[in-house]
């Protein structure tokens, strides 16, 4: 068959637009070039909903970041995924970082971001009692917030295939030929559309450069990051920014939906797009950084580290539009922070950018919410004593950090778009993702995948590929 | 609600020994909340033998030596509940369970053994930079795929660490027909058993390279090799001694951690050097009735160590239960000049037992001296051949000699070189 519309790549951007097509009568097709959804700059990013202060004016980035961080808190309920406004702040360490902050103050009124002022120490210290006494003052921003990027995309795509959307991963794009549709050449074959949104991240000027559109200028910028306990999650209140520079944010201090504590990201221009790998000078930046903003932060409470590519656009602004060399082609590439605030709102640009061209009614079966999972963590007990009489599976605990149940593991294979590998698992029920990293459960859920899956434990890997974790049987 | 007498949590060897002691005691009505599937711990996958010699004067495997308590315990009442899974233990001793049969547990328990365990300290909490795909594990999980699930985790192995897993897991990939090219250590001595040092690495010729670590790891999707380098007394990597070894398998084994989530929970004190709660003689944590023992109160080298002081906790659990347990007055223990730790952390003055300090030391000592001291006083001075951080010493002090120490005394262990 022919889709109306192919969108490849499904990370955060792909997966909400995916969503935002499958409100209509077209075939959509999701095109992942992995074995999950959100494995590239989604899963390895600051988890920020910004404020929209940092754009500057007039610029798209602007405009969809202020769209974007409005319209999350209400994505997020439809989708039933937690989002925190825990507000954010720029700190100024000094009289002359403090009149940068005025700039970014009077940017962000520009830029149409409520909840902004400029507070003093006092104030600082009074709402972020952990706060370094240096810091003299900050820009508070009351309408930011964190939500988990994988999380939300798992859950876009999820209400996206339900809603008839069809998600085909370990596809990548290896060619496109154009005649009456486009014919992308994949590693899961041949697929065929009238229309392809190009939103495949880091990689977006490879795709485009397939329909002979080289104008994508995109540089790779590693970022790394701790990831502390959730013993220490609670020693920041807010995002906490310094100021920015030239390479961007800087080193953050936040706390996640899920309770931790994250610092980071480095930013540094490589080669490699698939460079994430950590670095011993990386991660003492983001120690001795971080120091600034909370002096009683300690690396002594990191569970992991981890980093992630942005795709920096040299041109320095989201580009997102008809392609210039193809007529059916849509870009949406660049989308480096605050891509992931402004997704929702890039979904719903992209869409009125394409009802330009393709006929768009609304279906009359429309879900629009996507089912809460079962997260026995959160509940009491007589809601864990009667949700396992209905299913004895969630009486097992398999991950004993994160009180992740057997029944949970189950429900996140058997998902629309579900898990297929020990990392996604991992995302979307947290097992292994707490103090003990996946010591005890790692093979449970090795054993969980197979059964349900139906494949040898052997060649359950734990993120596609050659990621396989056991070899043979032993002797 | 179901009531019980004593409520264990944790069916490995400490949990096993704890609640046969009671039920020897004479209590009634004891209950074992065990996490796995089955009774014994991580004894079930510790195939290999060692255990045992010093309480049976037998050389035991794991399974084995798992098997014999297990075996006492199907002739006792206890009641066993396997695949169950302890969530909290409230303030008055009231412990909440889930099982996939009974649903949602309330027990209600005149005393509570915590007997969790360990667990091993992962990846993350050491920093290595570099990839992050599949093929590092800790050498609990590759014993566990090796031995229980009968699949090889790897075929050209590097192990960081040398604790007795790692030692252990050495020889077992070997066996297996793996390559194990190495032990990289990032202290100048072991932290394993001279036994295991012996029989595990130099009888396979597998090399043991002490003040090295890891500096990174390579490959994208499978681990593909490791950078080493040699630490400084720093123990920070000298930049110059690095060196690129192929392998496909990093196995960590740098440490293990008392699982005491649950303990933390009910709001127990945990000693900043064991990690485990602080408890009296009879392993009696600071909450009344609340007892300890394990690897959840101190990482033990042995099991047998663990049965030993799992059999103290149980009978002091026993005395709470009939209302005999002594609870008064206490004198302190503190380990200095060498001596890490000691356990039990506090000691009744008017105890009716002898009692056993133990502890671990720093550093490797060689023809040094354990001096233990009380207000200025020797009470006894002990010389040993060899002293080292990965065998757990202890020196005996007989109830007497506490009853005649006055109040607030602190009993001091160090070591004299």
């Amino acid at each position: 068959m022919t889709y109306d519309v192919a969108v490849v790549g499904a990370g955060v951007v792909g997966g909400l637009i995916a969503r935002e097509l499958s409100r209509f009568n077209i075939s959509v097709a999701l095109l992942e070039k992995c074995n999950d959804v959100a494995m590239g700059t989604t899963k390895a990013n600051s988890a920020i909903v910004h404020g929209g202060f940092d754009a500057q004016n007039g610029t798209l980035k602007a405009e969809l970041n202020v769209k974007g961080t409005a319209l999350m808190p209400k994505v997020c309920e439809k989708l039933h995924v937690p989002f925190k406004n825990n507000g954010s702040l720029v700190v100024a360490f000094s009289d002359s970082e403090m009149e940068h902050i005025k700039v970014l103050f009077d940017r962000g009124i520009k830029n149409g971001v409520p909840g902004l002022s400029v507070i003093d120490r006092d104030e600082l210290r009074r709402i972020e009692p952990n706060i370094s006494e240096k810091a003299v003052g900050a820009l508070l921003c009351e309408s930011a917030g964190i939500v988990c990027p994988y999380e939300l995309t798992i859950a876009a795509v999820e209400n996206a295939v339900t809603n008839g959307v069809e998600f085909i991963r370990n596809c990548e794009v290896e060619a496109i030929e154009q005649g009456e549709a486009y014919t992308l050449k994949t590693t899961a074959g041949d697929i065929t559309a009238k229309f392809v949104i190009n939103a495949a991240g880091n990689f977006s000027d490879k795709l485009a450069s397939m329909v002979g559109d080289n104008s994508i200028d995109l540089v790779p910028r590693k970022g790394e990051y701790y990831l502390l306990d959730k013993s220490v999650g609670n020693l920041a209140v807010h995002t906490i920014f310094q100021c920015p520079n030239e390479m961007g944010k800087g080193i953050l201090v936040t706390p996640t939906v899920d309770g931790n504590l994250l610092i980071g990201p480095t930013a540094k221009n490589i080669e490699d797009k698939s460079d994430t790998t950590t670095t011993p000078e990386g991660l003492a930046e983001i120690v001795e950084k971080a120091l600034k903003s909370v002096p009683i932060v300690s690396q002594r409470n990191a569970i992991t580290s981890f980093a992630g590519v942005r795709a920096h656009p040299v041109c320095d602004d989201f580009i997102i539009g008809w392609c210039e060399k193809s007529e059916h082609f849509l870009n949406v590439a660049g989308v480096e922070s605050p891509g992931l605030s402004a997704a929702p709102a890039i979904a719903v640009y992209v869409r009125e950018i394409l009802s330009e061209k393709l006929n768009l009614t609304e279906k009359s079966s429309y879900t629009e919410t996507r089912e809460a999972p079962v997260r026995f963590r959160h509940m009491n007990d007589e809601e864990r004593a009667e949700l396992i009489k209905k299913n004895s599976a969630y009486g097992r605990i398999v991950c004993r950090c994160e009180t992740i149940t057997e029944g949970e593991i189950i429900d996140a294979i058997k998902a629309p778009a579900g898990a297929r590998d020990v990392d996604g698992v991992k995302r979307r029920t947290r097992a292994g993702m707490g103090r003990c990293q996946g010591g005890f459960c790692g093979s449970k859920v090795v054993e969980i995948l197979s059964r349900e899956l139906g494949v040898p434990m052997n060649e359950i890997t734990k993120f596609g590929g050659e990621s396989k974790i056991i070899y043979e049987r032993t002797k | 609600m179901t009531n019980f007498d004593l409520a264990v949590v944790g069916g490995g060897p400490a949990g096993m020994a704890a609640a046969l002691k009671a039920s020897e005691e004479g209590i009634e009505k004891i209950v074992v909340l065990e996490r796995a599937e089955t009774l014994g711990g991580i004894l079930e996958q510790c195939i290999h033998t060692g255990f045992g010699l010093h309480y049976f004067g037998e050389e035991l495997s794991g399974p084995e030596y798992a098997g014999r308590f297990i075996k006492l315990l199907e002739d006792t009442n206890i009641v066993v509940k396997t695949d169950t899974m302890v969530l909290d233990i409230a303030d008055d001793n009231t412990v909440t369970a889930v099982n996939k049969t009974d649903g949602l547990l309330k027990i209600s328990a005149k005393a509570v053994v915590l007997a969790m365990g360990c667990r091993e300290r992962p990846r993350g909490a050491l920093s290595i930079a570099g990839s992050r795909g599949a093929g590092i594990m800790t050498a609990g999980t590759a014993q566990k795929y090796v031995n229980i699930d009968g699949y090889m985790p790897g075929h050209e192995v590097v192990i960081l660490g040398s604790g007795d897993i790692g030692l252990i897991m050495a020889r077992r990939m070997t066996l297996e027909g793996a390559k194990v090219k190495m032990v990289c250590e990032l202290m100048p001595y072991s932290g394993g058993l001279t036994r295991n040092i012996v029989q595990c690495l130099e009888d396979f010729d597998i090399p043991l390279k002490l003040s090295t670590t890891v500096v990174a790891t390579h490959g994208k999707e499978r681990l593909e090799g490791v950078t080493i380098a040699k630490v400084d007394e720093k123990l920070q990597p000298i930049p110059e001694t690095a060196e690129y070894v192929p392998c496909d398998t990093l196995m960590l084994s740098v440490g293990l951690i008392p699982e005491n989530e649950l303990s933390k929970n009910a709001g127990l004190t945990l000693d900043r050097i064991t990690n485990g709660p602080k408890v009296d003689e009879y392993r009696e944590t600071e909450h009344k009735g609340v007892f300890a023992c394990g690897n959840v109160l101190q990482v033990h080298d042995l099991v047998d160590y663990v049965t030993e002081e799992s059999q103290i906790a149980g009978l002091g659990a026993a005395k709470f239960i009939k209302g005999e347990k002594i609870s008064g007055d206490c004198i302190g223990t503190n380990g200095i000049n060498g001596v890490r730790y000691i356990v039990p952390q506090r000691i009744n003055r008017e105890t009716d037992t002898d009692v056993k300090l133990y502890f671990r030391v720093g550093a490797v000592y060689t023809n040094a001296s354990i001096v233990v001291e009380a207000n200025g006083e020797t009470i006894l001075s002990k010389k040993k051949k060899k002293l080292c951080p990965g065998e757990m010493e202890y020196v005996l002090i007989k109830k007497d000699v506490i009853a005649n120490l006055p109040k607030d005394s602190v009993i001091t262990v160090r070591v004299e070189a």
